[in-house]
C-alpha cells in the first residue's frame, strides 16, 4: 500500500525583505497510515513551515508531496481548502475556538463547510465530543472550559470529519504537565484507534509517546528515529 | 440550489451570531444606513399624507370653477406690479354676466373682516362674504337651519345675513338665530339663515364666516374694493374655451390696446395643483439626495467597520481557513453580514418613520402614512448599500493567509 504522505524534496524559501529564508532545503518524508510521529525541532529549524506544508496550510517552493497519492503540491487555494476539511484535522497550542461559540457549534464548524445537513451535524459532533469524553459540557462556551477540556473540544473538532491525519501543533504547550499527559493519552487512544497522527513538539517527553521521531534542524532532516514500543 | 439556500442560512446564523456580540457597534454603524433611509421614509410619508389631504382639498375648489381676480394665485416675485392693476369692479362682472357664453354660472364676490355682535355676545374679525344667487350654485351651499337668500334681497342688497356653521354655536349658543338682529360691525343685519357645517379647505376654516349680499358689503363698509369675478363651467373640457373668451371679454371692458398686457388674473385650481406638484417634486429631489448622501457616508461606515471587523477577527478567519473555508465562503459571510447591519438599519428607520408618520397625523393637521413603495425602497437601498460597501471588507478578508492569522494575538 502507498505511503499516506510522501514528501519528495520539498523546499520552502521566504523573501524577507531582500533576504532570503531558507525554511525548508530538500525534505524527504513518508509517513504510514496508523503511524503516531512527532517532529521535533528547535524554533527557526523549519519544523514551522514543515508541519504548515503537511497541513496544506502552505505550499513548497518546489518539491512533490501527495497525500493519499493525490499530488497536493500543485492544488490551488480552494482546493487545499477542501483537502484540510476533509483530510486533515488540526489540534493547535492556543486551542484556536471560537470564543463566543458553544463547545457543539465549534465542532460543527468543520461539518458546516464539508457540506453536512444541520441535523446529521449536531449527531456526528456529538459522538465526537463523546469521544473524547465532553458529552456533558457540548453547550458550554470555550471560556466556561478548563485548558485541558478546551484542548479536547479541540480534538474533537479535528476528528469530526473522519480525517486521514490528526496534526498537533506543540498541543500541551499552554497545559500543565499533568493535563498535558492527559491529552498525550487521548491522541495514544485515538491512534490506538487506528488515526495517523503527528505531534509537532520541542518538548522531549511529548515527543516520546510517539512511536517515531523525526528531528529538524536548519531545514533538513537531522535524524528519523523509529522507537521501540513503549 | 437547495444547498445554496442551506449554506446561505448558515451564513446567516453565523452573521447574526457575530453581529449579537457587538450590539452597540451594531447599532451605532446603522446610524448613517438610518438617517438616510429615515430621510427619504419619512418625506415620502409625509408627501403621502399631504397627497390624501391637501390634493383632495385642492380638488375641492372645484376644477369646473374659473376666477377672475386682481392677483394670480401662483405671483412669483412681481407682486409689485399686480398692486398696481386696477380693481375687479362690479362693472367688469356685469360687462361678463350680459356676453358670456361659456357659463353656467357667474357670480361676483368679495369679502370684508369685521367684528359681529349679538347682544352681549361678539366676535371679532369675522370673514364677510358678499354672495349672488349664482354663489350658491357654484360653491354648492347648503343651509342646515332657514333659508338661502330671495333674489330680491340680492337686488336690494337688503341687510340679510346668512351665518357659517360655527358663528351660530358661538353668537347663539342654544337660542335659536332666524329672525335675531346682529350687528356686522355697526351695521343691523337680520339672520335669515345657517350654513351647513363645510369643514376647513387649506387649513380655512369654511364654517366660520357669514354670508350678505355682495352689494350690501359695498354699500355698508365701503365701494373701494376689488371683487372676484367666479365662473362655473358645464364640465372641466369647458375650461379652456371659457378661459379664453373670459380674457377676451375682460380686455374688451377693460378697453385694453392689442399691445398692452392683462391687467387682470384668471386663475384656475390646475394652476395650484401644477404648483403642488412642483413643490412635492422638489422635496422628493432633496429628500432622496440628503437620502443617498446618509447612506454613501453610512456605506463608508459600514465599510470601516467591516474592515475593523475582519481585522480584529483574524484568528477566527484562520480557523475557519484552517478547517476548510474556502474564499469565496468567507466572503460570503462577511458580505452577508455588512448586509444585515445595513437592513437591521433600514428596518429600524421604517419603524421609527412609521411611528413619526403616526406622531404627525396625530399631533399636526396633515394626515400622514407609510407608503409601501418607499418601505421597498428604503430597504431595497439598504441591503443595497450593505452589498456593495461589503464587498471590499470581504475581500480582503478571505484573501488573509490562515498561517499568520493563526498566530495573531
Amino acid at each position: 500500500m502507498d505511503a499516506l504522505i510522501n514528501l519528495k524534496d520539498i523546499v520552502k524559501t521566504y523573501q524577507v525583505g531582500t533576504v532570503e529564508v531558507h525554511a525548508l532545503r530538500g525534505v524527504d518524508l513518508q509517513i504510514q497510515r496508523n503511524e503516531y510521529i512527532s517532529i521535533m525541532g528547535p524554533s527557526g529549524s523549519g519544523k514551522s513551515t514543515l508541519m504548515n506544508i503537511i497541513g496544506c496550510l502552505d505550499s513548497p517552493t518546489s518539491g512533490r508531496y501527495e497525500l493519499e497519492s493525490t499530488p497536493v503540491h500543485e492544488m490551488d487555494d480552494n482546493q487545499l481548502a477542501e483537502i484540510r476539511n476533509r483530510k486533515i484535522g488540526f489540534v493547535f497550542q492556543t486551542f484556536n475556538l471560537l470564543p463566543r461559540a458553544s463547545a457543539l457549534h465549534n465542532v460543527e464548524l468543520p461539518l458546516i463547510y464539508s457540506g453536512v445537513s444541520a441535523s446529521k451535524r449536531k449527531v456526528i459532533a456529538e459522538e465526537a465530543l463523546d469521544k473524547v469524553g465532553l458529552s456533558d459540557r457540548k453547550n458550554h462556551r470555550p471560556n466556561e472550559l478548563s485548558g485541558g477540556q478546551r484542548q479536547r473540544v479541540a480534538i474533537a473538532r479535528a476528528l469530526v470529519n473522519n480525517p486521514s491525519l490528526i496534526l498537533a501543533d506543540e498541543p500541551t504547550g499552554n497545559l500543565d504537565s499533568k493535563t498535558g499527559e492527559e491529552i498525550m493519552r487521548v491522541f495514544g487512544k485515538l491512534n490506538e484507534a487506528g488515526n495517523t497522527i503527528i505531534v509537532v513538539t520541542h518538548e522531549k517527553y511529548i515527543a516520546d509517546q510517539a512511536s517515531r521521531i523525526v528531528r529538524i534542524l536548519d531545514g533538513n532532516i537531522a535524524d528519523d528515529l523509529q522507537l521501540e514500543e513503549n | 440550489m437547495i444547498s445554496f439556500f442551506i449554506r446561505l442560512w448558515e451564513n446567516i446564523l453565523i452573521a447574526v451570531r457575530a453581529l449579537a456580540q457587538n450590539k452597540m457597534r451594531t447599532i451605532l454603524t446603522t446610524l448613517g444606513i438610518i438617517i438616510g433611509v429615515l430621510t427619504v421614509v419619512s418625506v415620502a410619508s409625509i408627501i403621502e399624507g399631504l397627497n390624501k389631504g391637501f390634493a383632495s382639498q385642492i380638488a375641492s375648489i372645484g376644477s369646473n370653477t374659473i376666477y377672475v381676480q386682481k392677483y394670480p394665485w401662483v405671483a412669483g416675485r412681481d407682486w409689485f406690479k399686480y398692486r398696481n392693476r386696477p380693481n375687479i369692479t362690479m362693472k367688469d362682472a356685469k360687462y361678463i354676466q350680459e356676453r358670456m357664453k361659456n357659463a353656467e354660472a357667474i357670480a361676483p364676490a368679495t369679502s370684508t373682516r369685521r367684528s359681529i355682535k349679538y347682544r352681549n355676545n361678539s366676535l371679532t374679525a369675522i370673514g364677510v362674504s358678499g354672495v349672488t344667487m349664482e354663489t350658491e350654485k357654484i360653491e354648492g351651499y347648503n343651509i342646515d337651519e332657514g333659508r338661502y337668500f330671495a333674489p330680491l334681497e340680492i337686488a336690494k342688497n337688503k341687510n340679510s345675513v346668512v351665518i357659517g356653521y360655527e358663528i351660530k354655536d358661538k353668537l347663539f349658543k342654544n337660542r335659536y338665530p332666524i329672525g335675531e338682529k346682529i350687528r356686522i360691525g355697526t351695521i343691523s343685519y337680520t339672520v335669515i339663515g345657517v350654513m351647513e357645517k363645510r369643514g376647513s379647505i387649506l387649513g380655512h376654516n369654511l364654517d366660520s364666516g357669514v354670508y350678505v349680499p355682495v352689494g350690501s358689503i359695498f354699500r355698508n363698509f365701503g365701494f373701494h374694493r376689488s371683487i372676484q369675478i367666479m365662473v362655473r363651467v358645464k364640465d372641466p373640457s369647458m375650461i379652456e374655451p371659457a378661459m379664453d373668451e373670459l380674457r377676451f371679454l375682460m380686455r374688451v371692458s377693460r378697453k385694453l390696446k392689442p399691445h398692452e398686457e392683462d391687467n387682470f388674473s384668471i386663475n384656475q385650481q390646475e394652476v395650484l395643483t401644477d404648483m403642488y406638484k412642483k413643490l412635492t417634486g422638489g422635496l422628493y429631489t432633496a429628500a432622496i439626495g440628503i437620502g443617498m448622501l446618509s447612506l454613501l457616508v453610512g456605506g463608508i461606515g459600514i465599510m470601516n467597520i467591516m474592515l475593523v471587523s475582519v481585522a480584529e477577527r483574524r484568528r477566527e478567519i484562520g480557523v475557519r481557513k484552517a478547517l476548510g473555508a474556502k474564499r469565496v465562503t468567507i466572503t460570503f459571510q462577511f458580505i452577508i453580514e455588512s448586509v444585515i447591519i445595513c437592513t437591521i438599519g433600514g428596518i429600524i428607520a421604517i419603524l421609527i418613520s412609521y411611528l413619526f408618520s403616526v406622531l404627525i397625523d396625530k399631533v399636526t393637521p396633515f394626515p400622514s402614512s407609510v407608503p409601501l413603495w418607499s418601505v421597498l425602497m428604503g430597504l431595497g437601498f439598504s441591503t443595497f448599500v450593505g452589498l456593495f460597501f461589503g464587498i471590499y471588507p470581504a475581500r480582503q478578508a478571505a484573501k488573509l493567509n490562515p498561517i499568520e492569522c493563526l498566530h495573531y494575538e
